[in-house]
C-alpha cells in the first residue's frame, strides 16, 4: 500500500517525475497553480508502489510518498 | 502509513528560485541529505558562489558565506584554517569555478586544503543569460556562439575532473550526473564520500555534477535530459577520477 501526494503550490511543471515513474502513472494536470504551471498529478493512486523514484528526481521537493499498512 | 521521504533538516522549507527542470534543486537536496546523514549540520559552513547558485545561502540550513565571483575555495581555505574542526563545502557552477575562479580552485587543490567542492556543470552561463562557458561543448549554440562553439575560435572545453585528478593534494574526484534517478543515487554516494574524505583529513575533494539548463539551451526539461544523455555525457565521461588508492 502506497500513497503519493504532490505539494502543488511548489510544482513548476518540469515533467521530470513523469519519466522517473516506473509505472508511468504521473501526468500533468490541465489545471494550473498560482505560478501558472501545469502541476504533476496522479489519478491511479492504487498503482503506486511507493518506490520513491519521483521524489529522487523532483528538483523542487514537491512529492511525498507514504508506504506501509493503512492505519 | 509511513513517509519514506522527508525534507532534510539542512534544507530550509522555502521554494527554490530555479527555473523548471533545473537540477540545482536536486544537487541542493543531495548535499543537505549528506550533511544530515553525517550528523555535521551544526558545524558545517557552506560557501556559495556567484551564478544561479548565488542564493544557495537562502536554502541551506547551515552557516553560509556568499563569496565574490570565483573566490569560494579561497574563502573556504581561510575559514578552514581558522576553524579546523568545521566542515567546509563550496557550491560552485561552471562559470564560477572553471572560468573566473579556476586560479583559486587549482591553487586550493594543489595546497591540498581539506575542503569539499560541489561543482555543478551545465555547460552554459545560466544567470547572465546563456553565454558560452569554458565547459560549453563543441558545436553548442549559446548567446555568444550563435553558430556553435568552434575549436578554432573558442578553443576546447575544459574537463575539470581530468585536469585536477593528477594533482597530489587532491584526495577524491568523481564526475556524476543528475539526469535520472539511478545517477542521482550514485551522485549522493559520491558527495558523501567526498565529505568523508574531508572529515578523515585526507585532502581536497571534488564532485562534478552534470546538470541541464533547459532555459538557456532553449529546450524543454525532458529534451534537456535527452541532450545530456546524447551530447554531454559522452564528452564528460562519468566515474571516479581519483580516490586515495590513486588516479583511476
Amino acid at each position: 500500500m502506497a500513497r503519493v501526494t504532490f505539494r502543488e503550490d511548489r510544482c513548476k511543471g518540469c515533467q521530470l517525475c513523469t519519466t522517473a515513474c516506473p509505472k508511468k502513472i504521473i501526468f500533468m494536470a490541465s489545471s494550473i497553480n498560482e505560478m501558472g504551471y501545469h502541476v504533476a498529478t496522479v489519478t491511479e493512486q492504487e498503482k503506486c508502489t511507493g518506490c520513491g523514484l519521483c521524489v529522487i528526481m523532483c528538483p523542487d521537493m514537491v512529492i511525498e510518498v507514504e508506504r506501509g499498512r493503512e492505519n | 502509513m509511513r513517509k519514506i521521504t522527508a525534507r532534510p533538516y539542512s534544507l530550509r522549507d522555502v521554494p527554490f528560485h530555479y527555473c523548471p527542470g533545473c537540477m540545482h534543486g536536486i544537487a541542493h537536496r543531495l548535499v543537505a541529505e549528506v550533511i544530515d546523514e553525517l550528523g555535521v549540520s551544526g558545524r558545517t559552513i557552506g560557501i556559495s558562489s556567484v551564478g544561479c547558485s548565488v542564493f544557495a545561502k537562502h536554502y541551506f540550513n547551515v552557516d553560509m558565506i556568499q563569496a565574490a565571483h570565483g573566490r569560494a575555495p579561497s574563502i573556504a581555505t581561510g575559514v578552514k584554517r581558522v576553524l579546523p574542526d568545521r566542515v567546509l563545502f563550496t557550491y560552485q557552477g561552471d562559470g564560477d569555478l572553471a572560468a573566473i575562479g579556476i586560479g583559486d580552485f587549482i591553487h586550493t587543490a594543489y595546497r591540498g586544503e581539506k575542503i569539499t567542492t560541489i561543482f555543478v556543470n551545465n555547460a552554459v552561463y545560466g544567470m547572465t543569460g546563456g553565454q558560452m562557458a569554458p565547459t560549453t561543448l563543441i558545436g553548442q549554440v549559446t548567446k555568444t556562439t550563435p553558430f556553435g562553439r568552434s575549436v578554432e575560435i573558442n578553443g576546447n572545453p575544459i574537463r575539470v575532473c581530468e585536469l585536477i585528478a593528477p594533482v597530489e593534494g587532491v584526495a577524491y574526484v568523481e564526475r556524476v550526473s543528475l539526469h535520472n534517478p539511478k545517477e542521482i543515487i550514485k551522485a549522493k554516494k559520491a558527495i558523501k564520500k567526498a565529505f568523508e574524505m574531508q572529515l578523515n583529513g585526507i585532502g581536497f575533494s571534488l564532485v562534478e555534477a552534470l546538470s541541464a539548463c533547459p532555459t538557456n539551451l532553449g529546450l524543454s526539461p525532458l529534451e534537456a535530459v535527452k541532450w545530456m544523455e546524447e551530447k554531454m555525457i559522452p564528452f564528460y565521461p562519468l566515474g571516479v577520477y581519483k580516490s586515495p588508492a590513486g588516479v583511476v
